[in-house]
């Protein structure tokens, strides 16, 4: 219903920004578009700029200093005995603040009639994002070691609290902070990022906040390289650590291997080999990530 | 002990190499007649592009290119000395934002590639390019 919601503000905004494109005054939106290809990063499974697995200093979208972006992406995660399907919006204003949700659905198909939730159980998390850019810039700025780095938070609201707290889980709602450092080495073709986060979400939130073995912020370290192969595509690899709050399951670090296709500035297709390790009675999560991103 | 050895020499290489590494971008970029034929082919661009072409209405194209020329060849590493205004004289008054900036990097790399230099080489020569964002986004 969000989502839908989302869309249709959306639309409406690219019919008015379509409708005087030729004349935009101050007070109007201005979707300049006039950032470089690839230079948002992608949508991240938790509906911010980023990369697959981790939020980057990036802002969203190509809006420059001057203008607006937005962003909308459906991601499908499908691993051997779960799948994750997260689709949202993210608004980038001024290259400086980004806002994003994201709704998160995690099926846990025949693992949930084995825990005697029921076949086709499913989790499913509202994700409200906000990220400010601090200092540098990680395009323009290749005089200097200095990245871009922003701080950000995301507020997740889980609906199966009954369940987490079942499992040991200590809440249904947690915000997880942020740091994000991102630099491209241009001359390299290389983008480095690192993001540290403190968190007590288990499973990225979808198993709650907080459990019986430890229920207190940890900090986590999450951090991706991706190599420019040309204008429109990038190759990469990322690593996110999680905490280990649970009793009942052991909670593993995550690493993806991806590939990311520009075919413009509207458009943009990401698909990975994910490793999410162990998940509730299943060892060794591995599957494909896949997530499309439209915007401007 | 060894590995703390290990880490000072790959350390110091790393800090020495890029001085002794012989600076090919020139070379790679064709040298001057490269340098020339990749000028001409993106201010081309420039002046076809709607987004940015009215910034060249006052300007002497012939003296554009002929200053380019000079300042490619010198960001690239060749043996030139650009004497010509530097970038925040050159670019002020003009009021651009940093969509036009973006705007003459776009042409520029479409510009390397018809002029069949490497997206390697292209993001070698970007990279020192990019910092004069600072002196040309005015506005």
């Amino acid at each position: 219903m969000r989502v839908v919601l989302g869309a249709s503000v959306l639309a409406v905004l690219l019919f008015s920004q379509a409708a005087f494109a030729e004349d935009v005054s101050p007070g109007m939106i201005n979707f300049d578009e006039g950032r470089l290809l690839a230079t948002g990063g992608v949508s991240a499974v938790e509906g911010e700029g980023g990369g697959g697995l981790a939020p980057w200093a990036l802002i969203t979208g190509y809006g420059t200093r001057d203008g607006v972006g937005v962003t909308l992406h459906h991601t499908y995660v499908g691993l051997p005995d779960y799948q994750l399907i997260t689709p949202g919006i993210a608004v980038g204003l001024f290259d400086r603040l980004e806002l994003s949700y994201a709704w998160q659905a995690f099926d846990t198909e025949a693992t949930g009639a084995a825990l005697g939730l029921g076949q086709g159980f499913t989790f499913h998390q509202n994700i409200f994002g906000a990220k400010l850019k601090l200092i540098g810039d990680a395009v323009y700025d290749q005089d200097s070691w200095v990245p871009q780095i922003a701080i950000g938070l995301q507020h997740k609201e889980n609906d199966r609290g009954a369940v987490i707290a079942a499992v040991g889980g200590k809440g249904s709602v947690g915000t997880d902070y942020y740091v994000a450092a991102t630099k491209l080495f241009l001359a390299q073709s290389l983008l480095a990022n690192v993001t540290v986060r403190t968190t007590k979400a288990n499973q990225f939130g979808i198993l709650g906040f907080g459990g019986d073995k430890h229920n207190s912020y940890t900090a986590q370290i999450e951090a991706s390289a991706a190599y420019l192969v040309s204008r429109k595509l990038a190759f990469g690899g990322e690593f996110r650590t999680k905490p280990n709050n649970l009793g009942v399951a052991k909670e593993e670090a995550s690493f993806d291997l991806f590939a990311a296709y520009f075919l413009n500035k509207n458009l943009s297709l990401t698909a990975a080999y994910v490793d999410l390790g162990n998940i509730v009675l299943h060892d060794h999560q591995d599957g494909v990530y896949l997530s499309l991103q439209a915007g401007l | 002990m060894k590995t703390t050895l290990a880490l000072l020499t790959m350390t110091a290489a790393l800090f020495t190499l890029p001085a002794f590494a012989a600076d090919t971008l020139f070379a790679d970029m064709g040298g001057q007649p490269g340098i020339d034929r990749l000028v001409d082919a993106s201010v081309d661009n420039y002046l076809a592009d709607d987004r940015i072409k009215a910034t060249f209405d006052e300007s002497n194209m012939d003296r554009v290119r002929a200053e380019f020329k000079v300042q490619f060849c010198q960001v690239a590493g060749g043996p030139c000395s650009y004497s010509g205004h530097n970038m925040a004289a050159a670019h002020k008054g003009l009021h651009l934002t940093n969509a036009d900036f973006n705007a003459v990097v776009e042409d520029l790399q479409a510009a390397m590639t018809s002029c069949d230099i490497s997206f390697a080489t292209q993001n070698r020569f970007l990279a020192r390019l990019a910092p004069y964002q600072h002196q040309v986004v005015t506005r």
